[in-house]
């Protein structure tokens, strides 16, 4: 780094900005944002609406995640460390639904 | 940084003998500086709270009813009976007053955060190069995105709170009599759009979003003032940039599941 030891920039010695990926994944990201929307307004409420939102969701999450924040190229064992855990809010999911059903059932019939 | 031992360079694949040493200090074998890897740490139990009150969410809404046309008529009113379709709630828009817009202030917001996540690793990229200016631009850009998000939510909170005109009229039971009590917008005790937990569950996960938000807004006003006044520039690099991005990513992730499933679905 001792191309860089003066605080102010010189024109000559700054490389070009690389910034495809980024706008490419701001692309995506807003693309799948409108296809939401859309889907709110044209389809009816119910599980088949969910479940493309879910998954829309998801896609969403993985460009954040793994372009934005990196993590796509990051080291197999720093991937692994984030992404494992959230087995854990699956279950927190998985156990919770079930349990709201039931006091559904229990308190409205 | 790893402090350096005897070998110049101490990575996992650089030499046989550190694969024994991996994990035993002195290299990074994750790659990532500590910093950076604490801040992953913290993110992930920064999700495990988001995921509780989101899961939550859903475990109180899964307990109530849903608006069912066939019993409750087939145009959606405002009832404690039932939980609320969330885009009868979220219809009003700035400057509209009276139009039934559902969602679109709230998809506003989402895209606001979501171009201000873009300018955030725009920052990050001109950090990589050490452009001071574009990191400075784009820094401010990102201020200004999470001060317009902040905006919004208030607006989109004072229009909860004190309702629509016409409000809802509710039936309850004090002291063995039912009677009838129109009530207008929401608290943390009455809520016009449906049942209380409905606005209870609002404020908390918006609030708590909105906090994050808030403190990213304060953290990327502390990385400008650094960036500009030429510290990173004399240390030699931008990690605080990327560090405090992370941050930022994640609040905009937060709102994407928001977004989802308190909004759309």
């Amino acid at each position: 780094m001792s191309d860089h030891t003066h605080g102010t920039h010189e024109v000559g010695e700054i490389p070009p900005a690389n910034t495809g990926a980024i706008w490419r994944t701001f692309w995506i990201l807003s693309a799948i944002t409108a296809v939401e929307f859309t889907l709110a307004y044209l389809m009816k409420a119910g599980g088949l609406r969910t479940s493309f939102f879910v998954i829309m969701t998801l896609v969403k999450a993985f460009y954040i995640v793994g372009e934005f924040m990196h993590l796509k190229h990051e080291v197999k064992s720093l991937i692994w460390a984030i992404v494992v855990p959230i087995v854990f809010v699956i279950w927190l999911l998985v156990a919770l639904m079930t349990e709201g059903a039931w006091i559904g059932i229990s308190v409205f019939g | 940084m790893a402090a350096t031992v005897t070998h110049d360079t101490l990575t996992t694949d650089s030499d046989a003998i550190f694969d024994k040493k991996t994990w035993m200090g002195g290299v990074e074998p994750m790659k990532v500086s500590y910093g950076k890897l604490m801040m992953w740490f913290f993110l992930i139990s920064d999700t495990f709270t988001f995921s509780a009150l989101l899961v939550t969410y859903g475990l109180i809404r899964f307990s109530y009813p849903a608006w069912d046309p066939a019993i409750y008529g087939e145009v959606f009113k405002f009832s404690n009976l039932y939980w609320p379709t969330p885009e009868m709630v979220y219809a009003a828009v700035p400057f509209l007053h009276g139009v039934h817009a559902p969602l679109i202030f709230v998809g506003i917001m989402t895209f606001i955060l979501i171009f201000s996540s873009v300018t955030m690793v725009l920052a990050v990229e001109a950090g990589h190069r050490m452009d001071q200016a574009d990191v400075e631009k784009y820094m401010l850009w990102t201020i200004l995105g999470g001060f317009t998000f902040l905006g919004s939510q208030a607006w989109e909170w004072s229009h909860f709170i004190h309702g629509t005109e016409t409000g809802t009229t509710i039936s309850e039971i004090v002291n063995g009599q039912t009677i009838q009590r129109t009530i207008f917008g929401a608290n943390l005790v009455e809520n016009q759009y449906g049942p209380p937990a409905f606005a209870d569950l609002f404020f908390f996960i918006t609030g708590f979003h909105g906090t994050h938000v808030f403190s990213g807004v304060i953290l990327n006003i502390l990385i400008f003032y650094r960036a500009a006044t030429g510290l990173y520039a004399r240390r030699g690099h931008y990690e605080m940039v990327e560090k405090v991005g992370l941050y930022w990513h994640f609040v905009d992730l937060v709102w994407v599941f928001v977004f989802t499933f308190f909004y759309l679905v």
